[in-house]
């Protein structure tokens, strides 16, 4: 049954906690109405088998079926550019979280700030960390898509099986499809 | 004579005795005079810098990750200082975040100047006040740069060191109390602070190693200290084995010195784990190292052991209770950790060694470092023949037997901090499928939190050492011991070359061994790097790392490179407080080199090191308190820090932003200008996510305002080149760094010219940089 405790048992949240995602069909409504929402997607997101897919390549699914800027942490572009999805920007994990809590920041595009964070593939607790300073620091509202309660995330999935995560997923991206 | 004294003068003094006159007495420090000048800041204060401070702040303002939302260290609280507010006594998650660091490097600070205090009353002990302080004979003239830098004085014999011990024991008095409640309240106050620890960390950590060089006769500045013996299977178990634990190395020292004067060395194993064991081969290098902080548990409960001897730091604070449970009598050497021990310091050493031989006791406090060579030694050879070999690691049969039990509640990964998959391995396992454990062995940093958390309490981690039970035994590796300082001669060579960019860097890989993917990262980066001729250093356990693992003809990194100061070297400089010398060696480039004057004159020496000196640590496996504090004192010089993906739980990061071309302005000292110099370095303190972006990292944050053209065309080579192949395309961020034509790599012309002009790019000046306008030479002429 899904629960929503930190994954890793000791990174115990304060007295914000993210609220838990009982459907995709939040995520997917939170993601249309957002004006300028922003995909993190981080290393881990290559390395994560989901039969015979890997996480990336959902986040290229739901990035270019709503047009979301991507910023590829660490080494990851190169594993997006290996795929052909030549459209994301590159940046350390706590750079991207600098810009994200600066008001005034233009944003990849140029034309400002955002105002939804969606993350994935960053070691769970960097993610823990990250999440926890855009809470602090930023108004912004953050999607956590991983498996694992992120409980400094706006919204977070509980603790799920592999298997409900790539059902969630598969919703999420072909619910985007419909426009 | 010049210092913080106090003097009495007095015209005429009549008395008892007669009339006196001119009678002057000072009281407090007396600094001798030398030819060098002294500059603004001897002895600094904690606020004396703080304008220095500020400026690198500015540059790269803290980006907070709290670790923790609350307040509880007082009982007004606990305070939620979520978002923007704040507490009882009025500080926010800002200043509550940066207060957190600030008792971090304290603690760092702290240890490592109570860790120097000792081994300096020891040492003075030992060989008297006026033993005199060598660290490299001819070749090292400046023997304590940092000292000379902080305090203003230099130190010549041992007895020196206390008023310079003195001096940051006040210190770090001062910032702790600035973290009671009630106290600074201002986030860069508190950073500034931060730094400030840093800084007398280090000085804490070059009082501590130059003591200990002079006194033992440690290789002084030797590019080519022996090779000694690394790893789980370098210990003869043939021999009693003495292990010894920690950080403060004269109960070690006279562990080997009894058995020298008993004739026993080749007789008894020396062996050990931390910087105890680096610094106990550099005073014999027969002695050997079983691995880093994290190999503790693994040694323990192996049994190798006949008695286990722990001083202080990083030593594993359930010791006893491993210890005990495969019958190995623990010795703790110090009082800073006792171990709930009895004192045994004024029993007689057979009472002791009788007792810890029969078992009567699981072990003895003896805060006497002789009594505790004599202990280990005779209850190591009395232990050893007769010594039922208690086993702790379960057989293969019982591991299968014992995974049969597990009810895959998932709470050993949760509870390790890799997120290791143990329950799929147990899983296998209880199928007579091993591999899935042994091969968590090259990650598993040894904390044993699996165990604790695993309902069924199986021993887990004893699983995953039998598994690798193979591998473990085949550790067999050489590491160069220690070399110390670095010869002023060598820094004389290599001055031009790294101010002016043509050896594109200085990395320095220190730290703990908390590694998100095992020690093997460690050395892939240090051998990249000293592959591109960089100068590659190394202290504590992260040189311990780089030395398991051998190249394709089975050598390991410090085999198959040389030791000096050089391009191209890779120098293991020694234990924690050897860290020193790496900055050491940047201060003494401004100082031998440049020819700046560096008594009492840390700003003007950081502002040149940080504009000139292409200089980055990388603290891969960051852990402990000290591991910030020494990251601190690196900020301060501005050196930048590249810590792991753990190192974000040091929960704040020093950020610069290379898109605000207004935070990236120097003096050109010769005119007064104002110039762009682009984002170099970018920044002093960030968690890398994976070696693939450190490696990025450390080439981009080795330039520096300074580099001549020639230069920066190399360090740009390394940079493009590691980015094309790690992230699979050029840098998006050129523009930012070439300021002319001539910076362009002469083989990427028109790729890299091409990008120049989509990014409409122009020319810029190179200044000779600074941050300081009292160094402008224009406004004194």
């Amino acid at each position: 049954m899904a629960t929503a405790k930190s994954w890793q048992t000791a990174e115990v949240p304060g007295p914000k906690k993210a609220l838990v995602i009982s459907k995709p069909e939040v995520v997917v409504a939170m993601i249309k109405r957002s004006k300028r929402p922003i995909l993190i997607v981080g290393h881990k997101a290559v390395e994560v088998e989901m039969e015979e897919k890997k996480l990336i390549d959902y986040m290229i699914q739901i990035a270019s079926s709503m047009k979301i800027p991507v910023v590829a942490t660490a080494h990851t572009i190169k594993e997006f550019l290996e795929r052909g999805f030549k459209k994301a920007f590159h940046m350390p994990i706590v750079d991207i979280t600098n810009r994200l809590q600066d008001p005034d920041w233009k944003g990849l595009d140029g034309r400002g700030q955002y105002d939804l964070v969606l993350i994935v593939g960053i070691p769970y607790y960097m993610e823990w960390l990250v999440l926890s300073s855009l809470k602090h620091f930023s108004k912004l509202k953050t999607i956590s898509l991983e498996r694992f309660y992120q409980p400094n995330a706006t919204w977070s999935f509980p603790n799920i099986s592999i298997e409900e995560w790539i059902k969630s997923l598969n919703k999420i991206v072909s619910d985007l499809e419909v426009k | 004579m010049t210092g913080k004294t106090t003097s009495l003068k007095i015209k005429e003094l009549k008395t008892d005795i007669g009339l006196i006159k001119d009678l002057e007495i000072t009281i407090g420090r007396i600094i001798e005079e030398w030819e060098e000048k002294m500059g603004p800041t001897p002895f600094p204060s904690i606020k004396d810098l703080r304008e220095w401070d500020h400026k690198l702040l500015q540059r790269y303002k803290p980006l907070y990750m709290p670790f923790c939302d609350l307040c509880c260290l007082c009982t007004m609280g606990k305070c939620d200082l979520t978002g923007d507010k704040r507490g009882a006594c009025g500080l926010d998650i800002k200043g509550q975040q940066s207060r957190i660091v600030l008792l971090a490097c304290c603690i760092g600070a702290a240890t490592h100047t109570g860790h120097a205090r000792h081994l300096v009353e020891h040492l003075i002990e030992k060989y008297g006040r006026d033993w005199p302080i060598d660290v490299g004979g001819v070749s090292v003239e400046v023997e304590a740069p940092v000292t000379r830098l902080v305090c203003g004085i230099r130190p010549k014999k041992l007895g020196d060191l206390e008023e310079v011990l003195d001096y940051l024991e006040e210190q770090i008095v001062q910032l702790l109390s600035a973290t009671h409640t009630g106290q600074e309240g201002d986030n860069i106050d508190f950073e500034s602070k931060v730094f400030h620890a840093g800084m007398i960390d280090q000085v804490g950590m070059e009082v501590a190693d130059i003591a200990q060089i002079a006194s033992y006769g440690f290789p002084k500045a030797d590019p080519d200290a022996p090779l000694t013996d690394i790893g789980f299977g370098v210990v003869d178990t043939d021999k009693p084995v003495i292990m010894v634990i920690g950080h403060n190395v004269p109960p070690a020292v006279d562990i080997v010195d009894y058995l020298n004067d008993h004739g026993l060395f080749g007789d008894v194993e020396v062996c050990g784990l931390c910087c105890t064991a680096q610094d106990i081969t550099r005073y014999n290098p027969k002695a050997k190292i079983v691995g880093p902080i994290s190999w503790q548990l693994r040694a323990i409960r192996s049994g190798i052991a006949d008695v286990i001897v722990v001083d202080e730091q990083c030593i594993r604070t359930d010791v006893l209770i491993e210890a005990k449970k495969v019958g190995i009598p623990v010795i703790a050497a110090s009082e800073k950790n006792c171990l709930g021990l009895k004192d045994r310091t004024l029993d007689k050493a057979e009472e002791v060694v009788a007792d810890l031989v029969e078992g009567k006791t699981p072990g003895a406090l003896i805060l006497d470092s002789a009594k505790v060579g004599e202990v280990a030694v005779e209850t190591a050879l009395k232990v050893a023949p007769k010594r039922k070999k208690i086993r702790v690691i379960p057989e293969v049969n019982e591991i299968v037997e014992l995974s049969k039990t597990c009810t895959k509640c998932n709470d050993c990964r949760r509870a390790c901090p890799n997120d290791l998959l143990i329950p799929e391995a147990i899983n296998e396992a209880a199928k007579g499928n091993f591999s899935g454990l042994a091969d968590l062995y090259e990650s598993c940093i040894g904390c044993a939190r699996c165990e604790s958390a695993c309902p069924k309490d199986l021993p887990l981690h004893s699983f995953i050492i039998k598994a690798a039970e193979k591998r473990l035994k085949e550790e067999k590796y050489k590491i160069r011991t220690g070399r110390g300082a670095i010869q002023d001669i060598e820094i004389r060579e290599v001055g031009a070359p790294i101010v002016f960019g043509e050896i594109p860097g200085v990395v320095a890989f220190v730290g703990c061994a908390n590694y998100p993917h095992g020690g093997i990262e460690v050395v892939e980066m240090a051998e990249e790097f000293a592959k591109r001729r960089y100068i590659v250093t190394a202290s504590g356990c992260a040189a311990m790392s780089m030395a398991m693992h051998k190249n394709g003809e089975g050598k390991t990194i410090y085999e198959e490179y040389h030791g000096a100061f050089d391009a191209g070297g890779v120098l293991n400089v020694g234990s924690c407080v050897s860290n020193s010398h790496i900055a050491g060696a940047a201060i003494k480039i401004a100082s031998i080199f440049a020819k700046r004057n560096l008594r009492g004159n840390y700003e003007e020496i950081a502002d040149y090191i940080h504009n000139r000196v292409g200089a980055v640590g990388v603290a891969w496996g960051a852990m402990s308190q000290k591991a910030a504090s020494i990251a601190s004192g690196f900020w301060r010089l501005g050196i930048p820090v590249i810590v792991g993906p753990h190192g974000s739980k040091y929960r704040r990061m020093l950020l610069g932003r290379k898109d605000r071309k207004e935070d990236w302005c120097v003096y050109d000292a010769r005119t007064g200008d104002k110039v762009y110099v682009g984002p170099n370095p970018e920044h002093l303190f960030y968690a890398a996510e994976t070696k693939e972006e450190a490696m990025v990292w450390i080439a981009k944050l080795c330039m520096r305002p300074n580099d001549t053209s020639k230069g920066r065309a190399i360090k740009l080579t390394h940079y493009i080149d590691l980015h094309k192949r790690l992230y699979g395309k050029m840098p998006d961020d050129l523009h930012l760094f070439v300021r002319t034509e001539a910076d362009i790599p002469i083989t990427m012309k028109d790729e890299i010219k091409a990008i120049l002009k989509e990014k409409k790019w122009k020319t810029s000046k190179i200044p000779d940089p600074t941050l300081l306008p009292r160094l402008i030479r224009a406004k004194e002429a």
